[in-house]
């Protein structure tokens, strides 16, 4: 396969960055996204150039490294798959792709397509745990009863890799997807409950303060959003905020 | 007031108060529909701009709530715009236009309120307040009809706001119950509910509008 990509090039986070385009030859079908990436930047480096900076770890869609804004989708075209799952048969010969990073004031970036995510990290040590003592005294998790609906919604909610995609997605940078989720995982299990209050209020203020947008509901972050997260976990989160709030 | 889901709870709760009103402001036109020479409509409409509760209590109220709808909708969006700084090159996302230009239906639905404040409340405060007009409850109808009969203009501008409003209702409806932690935006029902909503506030309007334009 023949490409005509036009990446997002910018140095650092303080200078301005530019759309460049590059042609990349012999690409398989086969190959990832980011086996394709690698190419075109092995060789960018024998000419010389600076290689593409973009995120990745795992490359099995589990640890939500990988960002990139494919063609206008974050994650790419496919539906639930991250953008290391996304394989070059999905493109035609001769095809022009766009790559772009993540966008949102709270996601700057550090260079290319690699964004500063560590604003989930601040809302996530804000609120995102419970304060159970584990050591020496661990129960069988099963030793307490939860009901399965519960159980499968709190599992659920967990899927969420905390990749932002969530972000990308929303016209207005909103992290409410990925809040949402972080809240239900808990709330939903009788572990999580002590905490609920706190944790609620203390997730949403650490969202506001990092400079995520507000939720219009359109809906963007769950049909993008690799792990299937439902809007529902948007619903929840509003629900235990009110309740916090109005339930003293 | 400083938390996003305590702004978007009031914009929903202020978007619900205003359909509300909006189904009640449906049914009053409607009545000028009724082949009476329109002494229903000219009923309602004197007891509305005359009862002391409507006057004094619910209309400043509908003003307040208009006025805070918007604020808070310009504070949204100034928000939002300010949360994306560098917007994408190439952008596709997966969403509906209408979800995603509720400041551009919004807008013109406020434009809109401008005529129409021009139009028809404007001429009543200075009847009413300025020129002390004696009350008289037959001259509803008469207005409505001279405002709308033959004035092409206005009747095309009318109409195509009534579009553009149940565009913005029909997101609004369903936004609103996921806002106040009712019901998921996806739900079928109250997509249906917000569907039926929508259309029956624009066809209604647009119906009113051009009965007295041809009749
Ligand atoms: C009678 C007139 C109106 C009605 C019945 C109405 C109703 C609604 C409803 C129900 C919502 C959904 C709230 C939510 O998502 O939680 C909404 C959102 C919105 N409205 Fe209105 N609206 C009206 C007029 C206006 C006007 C004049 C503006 C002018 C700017 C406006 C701007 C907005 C914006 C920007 C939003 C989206 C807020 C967001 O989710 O970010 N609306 N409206
Ligand atoms: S909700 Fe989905 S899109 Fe958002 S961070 Fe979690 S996995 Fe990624
Ligand atoms: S690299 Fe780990 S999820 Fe894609």
């Amino acid at each position: 396969m023949e490409l005509l990509l036009k990446i997002w090039r910018q140095a650092n986070g303080q200078k301005k960055g530019s759309m460049v385009n590059y042609e990349v030859k012999n690409i398989e079908p086969d190959m990832s996204f980011l086996e394709m990436l690698d190419i075109l930047n092995q060789g960018l480096i024998e000419t010389g150039e600076e290689p593409v900076a973009f995120d990745h770890d795992c490359r099995e869609g589990i640890c939500g490294m990988c960002s990139l804004v494919i063609n206008g989708s974050p994650h790419g075209p496919d539906r639930g798959t991250t953008t290391c799952q996304l394989h070059m048969r999905r493109f035609k010969s001769g095809d022009t792709i766009y790559i772009e990073p993540f966008r949102g004031t709270a996601f700057p970036v550090v260079k290319d397509l690699v964004v500063d995510r560590s604003a989930f990290d601040r809302i996530q040590q804000s609120g995102g745990y419970v304060s159970i003592n584990t050591s020496g005294n661990t129960v069988d998790a099963n030793a307490a009863p939860i009901p399965k609906p519960d159980a499968d919604e709190a599992f659920n909610a967990a899927a969420c890799i905390g990749c932002g995609a969530c972000v990308a997605a929303c016209k207005n940078s909103s992290a409410m997807l990925f809040v949402g989720a972080k809240v239900s995982q808990y709330s939903r299990l009788p572990q999580g409950k002590v905490e609920a209050k706190e944790r609620v209020i203390n997730m949403v203020k650490q969202m506001d303060k990092e400079g995520f947008g507000n939720c219009t509901n359109t809906g963007a972050c769950e049909a993008h959003c690799p792990k299937g997260i439902s809007l529902e976990n948007i619903l929840n989160l509003n629900r235990e905020y009110l309740k916090a709030k109005i339930i003293k | 007031m400083q938390s996003s889901i305590v702004k978007k709870v009031l914009m929903a709760l202020s978007g619900i108060f205003l359909m509300i009103f909006l189904l009640q402001h449906l049914s009053i036109n409607l009545t000028s529909l009724i082949p009476d020479n329109g002494k229903t409509f000219n009923t309602i409409s004197h007891f509305m701009g005359y009862n002391p509760l409507v006057q004094f209590v619910l209309q400043p109220i509908l003003i307040f709530g208009v006025f805070f709808h918007f604020i808070m909708g310009l504070v949204l969006e100034y928000e939002n715009r300010a949360a994306r700084k560098q917007k994408y090159v190439y952008s596709n996302t997966r969403s509906s236009w209408i979800s995603r230009n509720m400041i551009i239906t919004g807008l013109v639905i406020l434009s809109f309120l401008m005529l129409h404040f021009y139009d028809f409340w404007v001429p009543e405060i200075q009847y009413k307040y300025i020129d002390h007009g004696i009350h008289n409850s037959s001259k509803y109808f008469h207005e409505l009809q001279e405002k709308f009969h033959g004035q092409t203009l206005r009747t095309i501008l009318y109409c195509v706001s009534f579009i553009l409003l149940g565009l913005h209702l029909n997101h609004g409806l369903s936004s609103s119950a996921q806002s106040v932690g009712a019901v998921k935006k996806e739900n079928g029902r109250i997509r249906l509910l917000a569907n039926i909503y929508s259309i029956s506030i624009t066809s209604g309007f647009i119906i009113v509008a051009l009965y007295h334009y041809f009749v």
